[in-house]
């Protein structure tokens, strides 16, 4: 009996242990580098994919814009408040077609939603449950648009004319290697240098974004203006990666050459000026989206400002300036925090961060109704220009933008009345995106992940570098270190 | 009649085997074929990235040379070691007093029930909303560091997620605060086990609480206490959930409190690399196999030492009867 219980100790031990061994595996089948021609369907859709409308999002944020600006949408049965903007019914949503609009909402965070896009999409030509759109962003967005798993736009029936009042990097980023477009997007995100009015005529004697701009033209400029906030007592910055963006989109050469990673001189210029910033007392040592870092952009932060795109200084800045947050009950209105308190000015250099694009996947039976939205969300002009009044987004559409930059009368409450739009409308037909490639998201993170330990002094800078690589690698198995 | 009926005797085995069908089957369809299938892959270059397959290679060992040269993993099994070990100690010393006090016959305490309820507690708590809170607690604007601010007057935080001892220490604290109370729950069993004799004719003798407590208790727990602490190095050596969560599975900083696991898990996060994970998962399998082994051994050892002395006991009563 003993001997039985000592064998049997034995076995549920190993068994334990064998259930580490229990790794994920599938085993499907190598097809080695992607084709970018669209895939071919090896079975149709169901009837019912027929008539519903499949949509990947991570977020709500387009499922929003989609309910209140798209003209088929209907309204009514799918219990959506015209008046308040917001949806209180709870079935599913319709277009006035009759057709159901699904949306699949998988989180962003740790590549959870491209690892299910992904699956998705390589199950797409044997299901009959076809994915008609789904969305991507900048830093993966030739991941997609270089695949065999999106529909050229011009094949359904979206025309150069249609996309003209494009800004060029939006098309530019969403062209396959062979030339045609696979994506569109209904924003552009020029980046800007957001700044406290009260701490710029405190330090420097004015707020106005002109004279400010002239101070901050250039890196040199920059760093001076930092010396002086540091000796009345206030950062430049608030953390390490607040000047990521603003060096890495200015980078000369791209991260991945063939499968050979490259580290660009501007990265290591961001690598020493933080540095710099960081012995010095000049940046309050936060990582970008920390509690930290946005309590820094509230009334009890000491930071003159921020890099942000548009979307950044209007829904995050905006939100995490207040004194009484929404979530407390406070309101977006001048008195709350710093609500109006905030400027913006170019900054040293040009930058774009973030964006949303729609692709039409591969295989969708509903390549009209996709076709329809894409043109109604991202090329109509009324539409643009609505969406931006509204909710202060910047739309793609240079004529509208233009509109609204020339309207003398228009400002942003939340800037002190500076019109916003201007600016924007200044910096975003500077943006270039051609140095992108599908790896840009993980080497960003892992770039930024390895030299914190060097700004921290717990590594050096060959140490950390050392690091970056292996997380590189980690993430990419098929890049290899230069 | 009755002659059939010895024929045809009713068998009720087969619904034993019945019965235990279930566990067998989901058994092997997500345990045992994982486990087969993982060790294959670690003789195959095979991975996944975004959406490019890479076509399966048979490699031989080439895995497992390349993993050793690279050499990373023994820092991370030193990490492992190191934030375990942190953990450890404190945990089997709480528990062995706490252990010790709820079963004194002497000190009968009081509401027993309800502090056995408070010290399991934390375990039944997922480890991942621990971490989390603990994450919240010690941030740059956490209590702690407000508490940190009054004290010292200074007017920047410490920033604990930015050393490589505090993160450990912490790590290591919530490990100690999620398994101090099983311990204590399996040490008391332990000692209730102890033939209650031994201590009433210690107390005759005039043996003092801390004598009774080593010369006696220890001695008769041994097989438990080292039970406790291969059980609780397996746990350790697959330690995921706590650091990936603190440190948001990056093992910062300088990658320090990377455990085996997290680097495990970091082959297939992203680009996938099953070839890498897998190597990896072997060796683990294979570590944690020497530990449940090296328990058993133990056990055996007791058992036989056991036996040796009974045998002795009959020899020298078969010799007294000779006389």
């Amino acid at each position: 009996m003993t001997k039985l219980k000592r064998v049997l100790c034995g076995t549920m031990c190993l068994a334990m242990a064998g259930s580490m061994l229990t790794a994920c595996g599938d085993d499907s089948s190598s097809s080695g580098d992607a084709a970018v021609a669209p895939q071919e369907q090896k079975k149709e859709g169901s009837a019912d994919s027929k008539n519903t409308i499949k949509i990947y999002v991570w977020n709500q944020e387009f499922q929003g814009l989609f309910r209140r600006y798209y003209p088929e949408y209907d309204a009514e049965k799918s219990g959506y408040d015209t008046a308040k903007h917001e949806k209180t019914g709870t079935g599913d949503d319709f277009l006035k077609d009759g057709k159901k609009v699904v949306w699949v909402v998988n989180e962003n965070e740790g590549n959870n939603y491209q690892d299910k896009l992904d699956t998705a999409l390589k199950a797409q030509s044997e299901s009959d449950d076809k994915i008609d759109m789904f969305l991507i962003e900048a830093d993966y967005a030739l991941k997609y648009v270089n695949s065999q798993y999106t529909t050229p736009l011009a094949d359904i029936g979206i025309t150069d004319s249609d996309t003209a009042e494009m800004y060029d990097y939006t098309k530019q980023v969403a062209t396959a290697t062979d030339g045609s477009l696979r994506a569109v997007s209904w924003q552009a995100t020029p980046g800007l240098f957001a700044y406290r009015r009260d701490i710029a005529k405190y330090v420097l004697g004015t707020d106005d974004p002109a004279e400010v701009q002239e101070k901050l033209k250039d890196w040199d400029s920059f760093d001076k203006v930092a010396e002086e906030m540091s000796a009345k007592g206030y950062k430049m910055l608030s953390g390490y990666d607040d000047s990521y963006r603003v060096f890495s989109n200015n980078v000369s050469k791209p991260w991945v050459d063939g499968d050979t990673i490259q580290i660009d001189d501007q990265l290591m210029k961001w690598v020493d000026q933080t540095k710099d910033y960081t012995d010095k007392g000049y940046n309050n040592k936060t990582s970008l989206w920390a509690d930290a870092w946005n309590a820094d952009q509230g009334p009890s932060g000491k930071v003159f400002g921020f890099f942000y795109s548009t979307w950044g200084i209007n829904f995050t800045l905006a939100g995490n300036s207040l004194e009484v947050s929404e979530k407390k009950g406070g309101k977006k209105e001048v008195g709350n925090g710093l609500y109006g308190q905030y400027a913006v000015c170019e900054g040293p250099a040009a930058f774009f961060w973030g964006g949303t694009w729609l692709c039409c996947a591969a295989g969708s039976d509903n390549t009209d109704t996709v076709a329809d939205i894409m043109k109604k969300m991202t090329c109509d002009k009324d539409i643009a220009k609505n969406l931006t009044l509204d909710t202060l987004d910047y739309t793609n559409n240079k004529s509208a933008m233009q509109e609204i930059a020339d309207d003398a009368s228009y400002g942003s409450e939340f800037l002190g009345g500076q019109n916003h739009v201007k600016l924007f409308a200044a910096a975003a037909p500077n943006i270039k995106m051609d140095k992108t490639t599908k790896y840009d998201q993980g080497l960003n993170e892992a770039f930024q992940a390895a030299f914190k330990d060097y700004f921290e002094g717990n590594a050096d800078k060959d140490k950390a570098l050392e690091n970056f690589y292996k997380a590189a690698i980690e993430k990419y198995p098929n890049l290899k270190q230069a | 009649m009755a002659s059939s009926n010895k024929h045809k005797s009713i068998s009720y085995a087969k619904w034993g085997y019945i019965f235990i069908l279930p566990f067998f089957i989901v058994y092997a369809a997500f345990q045992l074929y994982p486990m087969f299938s993982t060790i294959r892959d670690s003789f195959f270059s095979k991975m996944t990235v975004g959406l490019i397959e890479y076509p399966e290679k048979f490699v031989g060992l080439d895995n497992y040379t390349a993993l050793f040269k690279e050499g990373d993993i023994f820092t991370y099994f030193g990490n492992t070691f190191i934030i375990w070990i942190i953990g450890f100690i404190p945990q089997i010393f709480i528990s062995l007093l706490l252990a010790a006090w709820f079963t004194d016959i002497r000190l009968k305490l009081k509401a027993q029930g309800f502090f056995k309820v408070v010290i399991y507690l934390p375990n039944i708590i997922m480890a991942a909303a621990v971490s989390m809170l603990f994450f919240a607690i010690f941030s740059d604007i956490g209590p702690i560091n407000d508490i940190y601010k009054s004290i010292s007057g200074s007017d920047t935080p410490y920033q604990f997620f930015s050393h490589i001892a505090s993160t450990r220490i912490i790590i290591a604290i919530i490990n100690f605060i999620m398994w101090y109370g099983n311990t204590t729950i399996l040490l008391m069993a332990a000692i209730m086990g102890v033939d209650p004799a031994l201590y009433e004719a210690a107390e005759i003798d005039g043996a003092t609480p801390s004598q009774t407590f080593w010369q006696i208790t220890i001695p008769s727990i041994r097989p438990i206490l080292i039970y406790v602490l291969v059980t609780s190095l397996i746990g350790g050596v697959q330690m995921y959930d706590i650091p990936q969560i603190i440190t948001n599975g990056q093992g910062n900083p300088v990658r320090s409190s990377m455990t085996v696991v997290m680097f495990l898990n970091n082959q297939i996060s992203v680009g996938k690399n099953y070839g890498k994970a897998g190597t990896i998962s072997v060796v683990l399998f294979i570590v944690a196999a020497i530990l449940s082994l090296a328990v058993a051994a133990f056990n055996s050892m007791d058992q036989i030492a056991e036996n040796r002395a009974a045998k002795l006991k009959k020899k020298k009563l078969k010799g007294a009867l000779k006389i």
